[in-house]
């Protein structure tokens, strides 16, 4: 099915179209990496009919008659792909759009989203799934892969119609927002996905512990007198779904991870050989709890942001390999419901105009390498997820990101494509960021 | 502590014992026969509380009358203003009908914060979920300098809901500011563990440990309705492990004085004996809280570069 449709379809918000690309054109100079292709050197590529026609030595000639993008100084890698992002429609349209949420990936370097199922109504039937697709056909800038609730509703009590819900497109399944507290419930879950061989994605919270908690239990909630969600909650589900992974043999996904613990037992599954793969957010890495004082509610999310401790923890995960994705958790808010005390602030941070530049961060410092970060934000999510592979291989759909590793810049919500303002990393200065991003051969300018 | 009173986290040392000495000034005047002087006549204050409160609002009320401002009372529920921005509307027309000084007290930690940035006029915490309550603290040292004429080096127990206790946050930051020691004494399920990281502060489980050779003991009230359950397995056991009675107030020094913030849960937390003996001082505190709270409002209302003894004093002398 045509998930990329970007010619005229009537409705349809094109992204930057004063300075877009389109159609023939050739991307110069610039350090393409790709270790899916075995690919890492200057080239030029050559981008026609939405697909990638030619990757040449960057010294060979001009032919006459293609537009020209610089790419000198940038990288250019496969079109990153966030595998946790909510979209909000059908539902919260005040919170985000399919077009606004798009727009945004696409300004953020993604050509490719997951979005989650906690729209309202939940996508758990395929009507659901269908008319989030049709929307992302007509209003998308990039791909939109639903996925679907892992119970009716996302109560956690009776599995929705996995098949019919593969069968109209969902790639996976989570309640994300709130855990499957039942373990049977959770079980079922794991065993049943085997049939379509899809992942079910973990958001792993005790909530019997979390309880009326609002941020990290610590120090720093003791000095704002907030009520406390330990580490213990998201850790003793974790270990739950890992041993009922181990249990079934079905595909586990452990969503948005924030603590050392989780880190301690994920690393350990995988090398006893468990079938679970796992993700973390850029806020998880690159904030502490401490970010939340003065009440600052950009900072609230679930899980919380923890200490310093586990953000060492959590980067120790991104290099040896623990960690397979990199995700936004991409979770736009009205201002107005982030305008509230503390305790009434709905969680989530709007994360995808940030993510590329914080996890860029990791590799000025050392922690990681460009291939790498090729790996967690694009390669892996793919595979986690099944969907087409965004490769830099002659041929293939020019799904494609240029990167400017050296340009700086301060985060300014104000100028998000998102509808969601709500970014703890206001005021930020960032090193790094996509200055084009090639969605189907379409290049669109970010900004 | 210029424009508003959010919390005792943000007060030096010296700032605290500037309200205490202009509090000894405004006590001065509450002896009299005739209770009031026009300090702030012309200046209006409002109690926007979105948490029932008698003790608290009514201290507050009375403050401002004795310096002649014009006082309204707010009530509102807290779950009709749930959202920031209802907040900051709400504020901003007390503002309007030309409050100078908005008294808050809200559940959720915090409110007073955020409403702070919002408005010139100056806010006082009246209480704010589980962070502060800095007025009732300046009571409290208020109380025990009155009685044991000096603060620094005393040890002060303070017994029972840490957790869930305004009052005990807003002590334990001025307590720890002002050279005090500190021993929270309490069920571990209602002191946090990040607690012990704050100065001053020991940590005690057992009555008969925290208790020996204390110059002051705070009983706290054990707030029912703030528990989600299970913090212990009943008010009976509760009463049995941590309530103040003459038999344990014997462990603690010879002179030491017991304090409540109010209202009492005789039988609970402290016997009718210890709360009605010669250590209480109980009552003292709740007159205390007045000459307090009128230095807080003198203070804000722009009398911050003189004292409340200079106010009293020069102006209106007796």
């Amino acid at each position: 099915m045509g998930i990329f449709r970007h010619s005229g379809s009537p409705g349809k918000i094109p992204v930057l179209t004063d300075d877009s690309v389109k159609k023939r054109f050739r991307i110069r100079n610039g350090h393409a990496v790709d270790p899916a292709s075995g690919l890492d050197g200057v080239f030029d590529i050559l981008v026609a009919d939405g697909r990638i026609e030619d990757i040449l030595p960057s010294e060979a000639e001009v032919t006459t008659g293609d537009e020209d993008v610089d790419a000198s100084g940038c990288y250019v890698l496969p079109g990153l792909v966030d595998i946790h992002t909510h979209l909000r429609e059908p539902g919260f349209e005040y919170k985000e759009t399919i077009a606004t949420g798009t727009r945004a990936a696409v300004n953020g370097g993604f050509t490719a989203v997951c979005c989650m199922p906690n729209t309202r109504p939940v996508n758990d039937e395929p009507a659901i799934t269908r008319y989030i697709q049709k929307k992302a056909d007509t209003d998308g800038s990039c791909g939109v892969y639903p996925i679907g609730a892992i119970t009716r509703g996302q109560s956690g009590e009776y599995l929705a119609e996995m098949g019919s819900l593969v069968e109209a497109g969902c790639v996976g399944f989570s309640d994300d927002g709130r855990p499957v507290m039942n373990s049977l419930i959770m079980r079922r879950a794991l065993e049943y996905s085997r049939i379509f061989k899809v992942p079910i994605i973990s958001h792993a919270e005790d909530t019997t512990l979390s309880g009326k908690g609002v941020m990290n239990e610590g120090l720093t909630a003791v000095q704002l007198g907030l009520r406390g969600i330990p580490n213990a909650a998201e850790d003793i589900i974790v270990a739950r779904d890992i041993a009922l992974s181990e249990l079934t043999g079905g595909r586990l996904h452990v969503a948005h991870v924030s603590t050392e613990g989780s880190v301690r037992l994920i690393r350990d599954a995988k090398r006893r050989g468990v079938n679970v793969t796992a993700e973390t957010c850029p806020h998880y890495f690159a904030l502490t709890e401490e970010a939340a004082l003065n009440y600052n509610t950009a900072a609230k999310v679930n899980p919380p942001l923890r200490t310093r401790h586990d953000v060492d923890a959590v980067r120790e995960g991104l290099q040896d390999g623990t960690f397979d994705a990199i995700v936004t958790d991409h979770a736009p808010h009205h201002r107005e419901e982030k305008a509230a005390a503390f305790d009434d602030a709905p969680p989530g941070i709007s994360g995808l105009e940030t993510a590329l530049g914080l996890a860029l961060g990791l590799v000025h410092d050392g922690t990681i390498t460009i291939s790498r970060l090729v790996d967690l934000l694009s390669i892996n999510p793919c595979r986690i997820m099944n969907i087409p592979a965004r490769l830099i291989r002659v041929g293939a759909e020019a799904n494609l990101v240029i990167v400017d590793p050296r340009v700086e810049w301060v985060v300014d919500a104000s100028r998000f494509e998102s509808r969601g303002k709500n970014t703890p990393f206001e005021g930020r200065l960032l090193k790094g960021r996509a200055v084009r991003t090639v969605v189907s051969g379409e290049a669109f300018a970010c900004r | 502590m210029k424009k508003d009173l959010l919390g005792i986290h943000a007060l030096t040392a010296q700032d605290i014992e500037h309200v205490l000495e202009t509090a000894s000034g405004f006590k001065g005047v509450l002896e009299r026969d005739i209770k009031k002087v026009p300090t702030l006549r012309g200046k209006t204050m409002v109690n926007l509380f979105f948490e029932p409160s008698t003790r608290t609002r009514m201290s507050f009320e009375l403050a401002g009358k004795r310096l002649s401002m014009d006082v309204a009372n707010v009530s509102i529920a807290a779950s009709s203003v749930v959202k920031g921005e209802s907040l900051l509307d709400t504020i901003r027309t007390m503002e309007a009908y030309g409050a100078d000084i908005v008294v808050i007290r809200h559940s959720s930690s915090g409110v007073p914060h955020i409403l702070s940035g919002g408005v010139d006029a100056s806010i006082v915490n009246a209480g704010d979920g589980f962070n502060e309550h800095p007025t009732q603290a300046l009571l409290d040292l208020f109380t025990i300098r009155q009685h044991k004429g000096r603060l620094e080096g005393l040890t002060v127990a303070i017994v029972g809901d840490i957790a869930h206790s305004r009052v005990a946050k807003s002590n334990i930051y001025a307590m720890g500011k002002l050279g005090m020691k500190i021993r929270l004494i309490g069920p571990p399920t209602l002191i946090p563990s990040g607690m012990k990281l704050l100065p001053g502060v020991e940590i005690f489980h057992r009555m008969e440990e925290g208790l020996r050779g204390a110059d002051v003991i705070m009983q706290l009230r054990i707030q029912t309705e703030r528990q989600d359950g299970g913090y212990f397995p009943s008010i009976h056991e509760y009463a049995d492990l941590y309530i103040l009675n003459n038999r344990r107030l014997a462990m603690a020094k010879p002179d030491a004085i017991v304090m409540h913030p109010g209202p009492l849960n005789r039988g609970v937390e402290i016997s009718s004996d210890v709360a009605d003996g010669e250590s209480s001082v109980i009552l003292d505190q709740v007159q205390n809280g007045v000459a307090v709270r009128m230095a807080v409002l003198y203070l804000l209302a722009g009398g911050w570069a003189s004292s409340g003894t200079q106010a009293a004093q020069e102006r209106f002398p007796s």
